[in-house]
């Protein structure tokens, strides 16, 4: 007895310094992937939070109507075509006397963004009274002097390695004592298309375009994606080898490397039926391709989890068996089923390669409207900043990169809200 | 229980024993029974159901062998007999039940009021409107209490107003007896009920729909004694407007509830006759042998 008793406690010790490791090791692991989950976050954030603030200079136009070439009688037409680029050039000329020569008269355009003079264009064909007298306008600034006013530019470089140059620092110097230069909230990160200048470049359009194509995705994937898991589930013969043939191909196309899809949508849809390419339907296309084997997974586990007694109370009293799947299998299997979907559009969302197949990784600056506009999505959008030189797109990248993690985490909140709200029904 | 079944060599499994009238067999060896056919009174006058040369397969296996079998109007007959005997899946061919198992097949005659309900004109939705079922385990919908009775009703389009469909549900109710218990929470779920209170929703749910015949299988198995004995009134006041065939693995309840009775061995018929003989004077070795507890 007491050997036996013995012999136990030997082994129970040995089995507690086994738990005890396995635990540790846990722990581990799990403070690594979040210890990395960290640095991500805060690497991401740290480059794009700045983003968020873009730098405004105030400049006191003289809207002259000899430089202007119209005056305040002027059709719209007229006013449109008047050259305010001029009148901003001679307004800054006033501000700083000193910029004589080419060099110092370009690094002076270069103060504020080319967008200025469209600015000004609407301001003053909204006002033509405006014409003839000084009124002080806010401007974007030039990237590089919101790079500067972030602090990403050090001024102790050499001269020959900065971007700005010791004059330009020096006007930004007599800006700021005056008061001329401020950061703003940066809305048009959020107004705006593509622009290959930084500080006018935006994450609209490829939101938009990541909405279209999601919308696209969504319609088709889900009903289909659905109908083919109840069908499979409820409907079809079983042991029937081409039931069996589906299921094991429907299985392996959710391995399929997503670039395989683009492909396939650029010979199907686009070479073959001639769905126009760069668009949100034909993206939405291949990302429906590509998220249905997710969707009918997961329908297929949720649906085979409703307990078969509800089944039989219905068909027991006389429901025909798509009575039976509409009315109970598939609301308890809802929460399942959006989880799956929730899961599969969140993997739409951030997916490029398959989209760069197709064309949606164009340069698109105007906002998409419809399905069939040019577009791109927000992660291409992230891929063509990243790729961009100018200094003020490293930020942007990051910027977008933290919108889109925000939609993703608006998407699995909303998963979880419509969980609850299909569960709460016992 | 444990299914200690006796070997019987007289009984090869797929061989069918065709025998319409059934001869008296008075086998008394104590393990050696042959079942020849089935003995005692299986058949009545003007039956409301009625199954002839029933057989069953799960595929290539035999689960009923050649039963035939009246159920008479308005009255309840019992089936008993050991685990896996077949009771369940004779009882689900009267509704057609089984034609969810795919690979279920039937073969006979079986008739609701001298129609063949497995014609191919047959409709089995209509046929399970007419024929209702009570599960072992009470399976409530996961709606409220209402929505429960209601659903059947409102299926098959039985209330044209909101008001006839709340005295449809009340009257379900009333006639199950449960309305008293549950009136003020009409809206609540009927999951959230006590596993007697839920198998009467379950019936009253079934009787909502006004079916002619209510197969009840195993009804009380998972309920207290006291809930048991609810269901048990119940039944027999239901019997006056319904025709009820009920399996159940206690022979009280059969005794108590049942006018006839139907002792199934291995897929077979073995004995009917009243219930009040079946339990007093069985008239087959086998059928005395499982209600003096000797298996089963
Ligand atoms: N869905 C099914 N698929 C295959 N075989 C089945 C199925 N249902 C029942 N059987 C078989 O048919 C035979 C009869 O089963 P059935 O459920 O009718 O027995 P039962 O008399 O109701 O038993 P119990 O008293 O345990 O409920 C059993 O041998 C069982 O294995
Ligand atoms: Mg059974």
């Amino acid at each position: 007895m007491t050997a036996t008793r013995d012999r136990i406690e030997a082994t129970l010790r040995k089995r507690y310094r086994r738990e005890r490791l396995f635990r540790f090791f846990g722990l581990v692991s799990l403070g690594i992937s979040f210890l990395f989950l960290l640095i991500l976050l805060f690497t991401i954030f740290r480059t794009g939070l700045p983003a968020f603030q873009q730098t405004w200079i105030k400049i006191d136009v003289d809207l002259d109507p000899a430089v202007l070439g119209v005056d305040r009688h002027a059709s719209q037409d007229e006013l449109f075509g008047a050259n305010y680029a001029k009148a901003i050039k001679v307004s800054l000329r006033k501000i700083f006397p000193d910029a004589k020569g080419r060099k110092k008269k370009r690094g002076l355009k270069n103060l504020v963004s080319n967008s200025a003079p469209w600015q000004l264009r609407d301001a003053v064909m909204k006002h033509p009274d405006l014409i003839g007298t000084t009124h002080a306008f806010w401007f974007l600034a030039k990237d590089e002097v919101d790079v500067f006013m972030k602090g990403r530019i050090d001024r102790n470089l050499p001269e020959s390695d900065r971007r700005l140059k010791d004059f330009q620092l020096a006007w930004i110097d007599k800006l700021l004592a005056e008061g001329r230069l401020e950061k703003r909230f940066n809305t048009t990160l959020f107004t705006a298309g593509d622009s290959r200048e930084p500080e006018q470049a935006g994450v609209a359009g490829a939101i938009m375009g990541s909405f279209f194509t999601m919308l696209v995705t969504l319609l088709l994937s889900f009903p289909i994606g659905v109908a083919a898991a109840a069908y499979l589930e409820e409907f079809a013969p079983q042991n029937n080898r081409w039931v069996d043939f589906i299921e094991v191909n429907i299985n392996n196309l959710a391995a399929v490397p997503s670039i395989i899809f683009g492909l396939l949508g650029l010979a199907v849809f686009i070479n073959f039926f001639g769905v126009p390419r760069s668009t949100p339907l034909v993206g939405g296309l291949v990302l429906t391709l590509m998220t249905l084997p997710t969707i009918i997974i997961a329908s297929r586990a949720a649906i085979k989890s409703v307990p078969p007694s509800i089944k039989q109370a219905a068909i027991g009293l006389g429901a025909s068996p798509v009575q039976t799947l509409f009315h109970h299998t598939l609301p308890l299997a809802m929460p399942g089923i959006l989880t799956g979907t929730i899961i599969g559009m969140a993997q739409a969302l951030g997916e490029t390669a398959p989209l760069l197949m197709i064309g949606m990784v164009a340069f698109v600056v105007d906002i998409p409207h419809g399905i069939l506009d040019p577009a791109t999505v927000m992660p291409v959008q992230v891929y063509l900043w990243s790729d961009s030189p100018e200094r003020a797109f490293v930020e942007r990248t990051s910027a977008a990169i933290i919108i889109l993690l925000g939609f993703l985490v608006v998407m699995n909140s909303a998963a979880i809200l419509l969980r609850r709200r299909f569960e709460r029904k016992w | 229980m444990t299914d200690v079944l006796p070997t019987m060599p007289g009984l090869p499994t797929g061989e069918t024993v065709v025998d319409d009238t059934p001869p008296m067999t008075e086998t008394r060896e104590e393990f050696d029974v042959e079942i020849k056919g089935t003995v005692g009174a299986p058949f009545v006058d003007d039956p409301k159901m009625s199954a002839r040369h029933s057989n069953v397969f799960y595929g290539e296996k035999q689960a009923i062998f050649d039963v035939s079998l009246d159920i008479g109007r308005n009255e309840i007959i019992a089936m008993i007999g050991p685990s896996g005997c077949g009771k369940s899946t004779f009882l689900r061919t009267l509704n057609r039940m089984n034609d969810t198992i795919p690979i279920c097949r039937v073969e006979g005659e079986h008739c609701l009021d001298g129609e063949d309900i497995y014609a191919p004109d047959q409709d089995p939705v209509l046929l399970r409107a007419r024929v209702g079922m009570v599960f072992q385990k009470p399976n409530p919908f996961p709606k409220s209490i209402y929505d429960n009775v209601a659903y059947g009703p409102r299926l098959h389009g039985l209330a044209r107003t909101r008001a006839e469909l709340d005295e449809i549900v009340e009257k379900s109710l009333v006639r199950a007896g449960l309305f008293n218990e549950v009136k003020d929470d009409l809206h609540k779920p009927g999951t959230g009920l006590s596993g007697g209170q839920q198998q009467r929703l379950c019936i009253a749910r079934a009787i909502a729909v006004d079916p002619e015949v209510i197969l009840m299988d195993e009804p009380t198995s998972a309920l207290d004694p006291i809930a048991t004995a609810t269901i048990e009134e119940l039944m027999d006041e239901l019997k006056s407007r319904y025709t009820i065939a009920v399996v159940t693995h206690s022979m009280q309840q059969a005794a108590r509830v049942s006018q006839r009775t139907a002792y199934f061995h291995m897929g077979k018929l073995v004995e009917v006759n009243p219930t009040n003989q079946v339990f007093t004077t069985p008239q087959h070795q086998l059928t005395e042998n499982y209600i003096t507890g000797r298996f089963g």
